[in-house]
């Protein structure tokens, strides 16, 4: 029997050992990929996102856990990314430590996976891993990323309902978390809301909330997202019933306060997105960026495969040492695979 | 790009709340380019087997400091084989007794290391076997 079909059938380990071939991307992972595709687009994959420390293992833990609660004990995947180092090539996946609670639970997997490389707080493999998930039947994917700075955004392009989480005690400075990640906000969440500060780091979420969403939502051609908005209907009125203003909430994951209603506020966004259309949106989205993204990684590949050995390293040479520019070797080694003549490296 | 990596598991089976080893080995396994799934402290046979199984591990590191090795390596090895996981290497680490060493490797444990162990030498010995376990 197929891999592909034991994870269709609910074999633990058949996963777990697909997982790893998508991961590593190999012919056996690209085909069982393939394979299992037909049976995705029913998992609501939710992203949980915010700076490092912040407690996003621990809110997933929580999640996790009420998520299962619900009617119908919905199953529940979670693909937790820690960062790969660049130096070594190692990592250390460390977000188990904090989902203790959850071990015994069948309908729960959790999967740790390294960054290897990608900068946008996954890696370049996780998208791949949630539909693996989605086909083997899990309901819910909850996705948690690196600890996150201004620009790790990925993961919008990945999920349906993107979580920020925010803790108190990083005052006004807080501009640093806000400026990038607030504008991919679903839900925000101020965690270890037990903190001095908590009400005002509320506030000033709200706030900041107030102010930027309506312009945002009525200027659509700004964000990506927003481009193809016109085909949908709720998109053509301007009515503000079709807005989705981000609640903010607290939270104190290790004590389970908060969860509850965290996951009313996910439940109500699931609902917003497929009563407005915006479901379908971001599927088409997120499977367009998997095309764009596979043809650039082979496109990447094949062109310095072609190139003959040594030519890029020559040419680098003399960019060292200031004969020629970057932008010189860029245009040769594109004439290059377009022409196929010659380098003057085997003249 | 993405290539294979060797997955190892951290785990601390038992009561001792001795953690240091484990962290230096993570860290070392870390620096020699593997990816480290750390679990933390007082792990069941269950909970590490069960984790070895959704992480899809090459390798799994036990480190024990309570004596509690005899009794708890066994039944570790035992879900290992129950869940279909025998092709995972197990590498204890820790305070094993001498004489306890031989009843280990008996057990299924592919090496034991004690105090004062180079971590180079973990790394390599980890590499090796892989790459033995891989080419069967």
């Amino acid at each position: 029997m197929s891999l592909s079909k034991s994870v269709r059938e609910g074999s633990r380990i058949a996963l777990s050992r697909v997982l790893s071939q998508v991961e590593n991307n190999t012919a056996a992972g690209i085909q069982a990929l393939d394979e299992l595709f037909p049976y995705t687009g029913k998992a609501h994959k939710i992203g949980i996102t915010g700076p490092p420390g912040s407690g996003k293992s621990t809110l997933v833990n929580a999640l996790a856990k009420q998520l299962r609660l619900l009617e119908g004990e919905p199953s529940v995947a979670i693909i937790a990314v820690d960062p790969t180092s660049p130096f070594t090539g190692g990592a250390i996946l460390g977000d188990r430590v904090r989902m203790l609670d959850l071990h015994g639970d069948p309908g729960i997997f959790i999967r740790s996976m390294a960054s290897r490389g990608a900068l946008g707080g996954l890696s370049s493999q996780t998208e791949a891993l949630s539909q693996v998930f989605d086909a083997a039947g899990y309901d819910f994917i909850l996705i948690e990323t690196v600890g996150a700075g201004q620009s790790e955004v990925d993961i919008v392009n990945l999920a349906h309902t993107t979580i920020v989480v925010d803790v108190p005690g990083l005052g006004d400075d807080i501009q640093s978390i806000k400026a990038g990640i607030l504008e991919i906000a679903d839900i925000l969440v101020v965690n270890k809301a037990d903190r001095p500060g908590a009400d005002q780091s509320l506030r000033y979420l709200k706030s900041m909330i107030d102010m930027g969403y309506r312009p945002l939502a009525s200027s659509a051609g700004k964000h990506k997202l927003a481009e193809s908005l016109p085909q949908t209907e709720a998109a053509k009125s301007d009515d503000h019933s079709n807005l989705w203003l981000p609640p903010v909430l607290k939270t104190t994951a290790r004590e389970f306060v908060g969860i509850e209603e965290l996951v009313t506020e996910i439940l109500k966004h699931q609902e917003f997105l497929k009563t407005t259309g915006r479901w379908q949106l971001k599927e088409a989205w997120t499977l367009r960026e998997i095309v764009r993204k596979r043809i650039e990684a082979i496109l990447v590949r094949d062109f310095f495969q072609q190139l003959p050995e040594g030519f890029l390293d020559e040419m680098m040479t003399k960019v060292v040492s200031r004969e020629i520019s970057p932008t010189t070797v860029v245009r040769e080694l594109l004439a290059y695979n377009q022409t196929g003549i010659k380098s003057h490296f085997s003249e | 790009m993405t290539e294979k990596k060797i997955r190892v598991l951290i785990a601390k089976p038992g009561l001792d709340g001795h953690d240091r080893g484990a962290k230096v080995i993570a860290r070392a396994l870390r620096d020699d380019g593997m990816e480290v799934i750390y679990t933390g402290l007082r792990q069941t046979p269950d909970m590490i087997s069960e984790a070895a199984l959704q992480e899809d591990v090459d390798v799994i590191g036990l480190s024990i400091l309570s004596g509690a090795h005899n009794a708890l390596i066994p039944q570790i090895i035992r879900k290992l084989k129950e869940n279909g996981q025998e092709n995972v290497l197990v590498f204890l680490g820790g305070i094993i007794p001498e004489t306890d060493i031989q009843g280990m490797l008996e057990a299924g444990i592919y090496k034991v290391y004690g105090p004062g162990t180079d971590t180079r030498q973990v790394c390599k010995d980890i590499r090796e076997a892989v790459e033995v376990k891989q080419a069967e």
